[in-house]
């Protein structure tokens, strides 16, 4: 029996809240202290479980919003219609409340700080999160790989981390740039969802060296991955997270 | 440990789902990176055995296999479920009949480089098909169109999308999600979601 991996067993711990952020009308990022948290790799997600009075369990996976700096763990959590895990963590949850969580998650969609490659960040709506994870860890890290953020919103108040990403947007290796899907702000002439001639004109071109990660909802993640590879990109350096239904009829 | 919230209630399926699974009635994604988009033209199916032999379809010998009907329920690791799914495809058992092979361990290779690993008996004795069309329509590249692996008892990412092969062999190695820091089998009922459950 071949094992190419350390399976470490992950068991769930509990973690209190010590801040909550709202970031926009239905996006809320919570700050938890977990003393027996190991770390993560940015881009990495963790299971949330909450137990209801009568015992009922119910458990989601979430993108982890930080960087491991060896104190807290942040995610943020956008609400879903209906969502029976969401709608509790943005509507209900308080500081001072606990959670059980369990984690780190995923070996596939992480950047780690040691790579020098550069890399192009895509992200829709809510799956900026991951992705937000990865800045913070450049940040972190002082790393000098040249990163971009592409940013589709549908308007400006749908941005979340906006202060965050200004003062990351700071620094020589990053360059972030917001695409507004259904209103822009003023002085923002182009509304419209990205296509070939915005990634030309925004994203990395394709290189053996450069890593993307594109992560939202399924139809998103589907037409810049498609377009990337279009555009030339090599398939196996386009890393995707998608969340949701593959959209069309139902 | 009992972390009990006090304002949550939570939402009962009502149906008899697997630990920890929720009800969908749509079909989300999970892949790793862009969709590899195969025309059933250069599309190709082997089985290799442990000794390097090669049992070798393309899309028009595959076709003219017998098929199956499948209605099952799938589950996905990401905790949504679907019930009585529909499919149409090639039993295992049909593709497997002039195979012999004495290893108990397969990998499941795919266009695009996904792998997985899966026992041989969990492929056997009408629990695994190559699914061609789900609900009645070409199944599209987004789900793993033309073909993919479907093997609904164990968590749906057993089930590779666009496959192109199966590799027996005597070792059980870890394929791409079980390298990742996800259980080696998989199994809903029993919850083996991640590596040690």
């Amino acid at each position: 029996m071949e094992r190419t991996a350390v399976r470490r067993r992950l068991t769930w711990q509990a973690g209190t809240v010590t801040e909550i952020r709202e970031e926009t009308a239905t996006a809320r990022t919570i700050v938890l202290d977990l003393p027996d948290w190991p770390g993560h790799l940015a881009g990495q997600h963790l299971d949330v479980r909450l137990t209801a009075p009568d015992g009922y369990r119910a458990s989601r996976s979430y993108s982890i919003a930080s960087a491991w700096t060896g104190t807290t763990v942040e995610l943020t959590v956008e609400q879903v219609p209906d969502g029976e895990v969401s709608s509790y963590l943005v509507g209900v949850l308080g500081v001072g409340d606990q959670l059980e969580v369990r984690g780190p998650v995923g070996g596939w969609f992480v950047w780690r700080p040691e790579s020098t490659g550069p890399i192009q960040l895509i992200g829709g709506g809510s799956g900026v999160v991951p992705l937000m994870a990865m800045l913070r860890q450049h940040a972190h890290a002082s790393s000098t790989a040249p990163a971009r953020l592409l940013y589709s919103v549908r308007r400006a108040t749908s941005v979340i981390y906006r202060e965050d990403l200004k003062t990351l947007a700071a620094s020589d290796d990053v360059d972030l740039t917001f695409v507004y899907t259904r209103e822009a702000p003023p002085g923002e002439p182009r509304v419209g969802r990205i296509d070939a001639e915005l990634l030309a004109a925004k994203a990395f071109a394709p290189s053996d060296e450069l890593t993307t990660y594109v992560c939202g909802p399924t139809p998103f993640v589907e037409t810049v991955a498609d377009l990337l590879v279009a555009a030339g990109h090599d398939p196996a350096r386009v890393r995707t997270e998608r969340f949701g239904p593959t959209g069309g009829p139902r | 440990m009992g972390i009990v919230s006090p304002g949550f209630t939570g939402r009962r399926s009502g149906s008899d789902l697997p630990p920890g699974q929720y009800l969908t009635r749509d079909f989300p994604v999970l892949s790793a990176g862009p969709t590899p988009r195969i025309l059933p033209e250069h599309w190709e199916f082997s089985i290799t055995t442990e000794t390097g032999e090669v049992h070798k379809w393309d899309w028009q010998a595959f076709l003219q296999l017998p098929s199956e009907e499948i209605t099952r329920d799938i589950h996905c690791v990401t905790r949504w479920s679907k019930l009585q799914s529909e499919w149409k495809g090639v039993s295992l058992d049909t593709l497997f009949a002039d195979v012999e092979t004495g290893a108990d361990f397969v990998m499941a290779h795919s266009y695009g480089g996904y792998t997985t690993n899966l026992p041989l008996e969990d492929l056997l004795d009408g629990q695994a098909w190559i699914a061609y069309e789900f609900e009645g329509e070409p199944l599209g590249a987004e789900h793993g169109g033309p073909a993919r692996l479907l093997v609904p008892h164990l968590y749906f990412w057993k089930s590779a999308k666009w496959v192109r092969g199966l590799a027996l062999s005597d070792s059980d190695d870890l394929g791409f999600w079980e390298s990742a820091g996800y259980h080696e089998y998989g199994d809903p009922w029993k919850e083996q979601r991640y590596a040690g459950d």
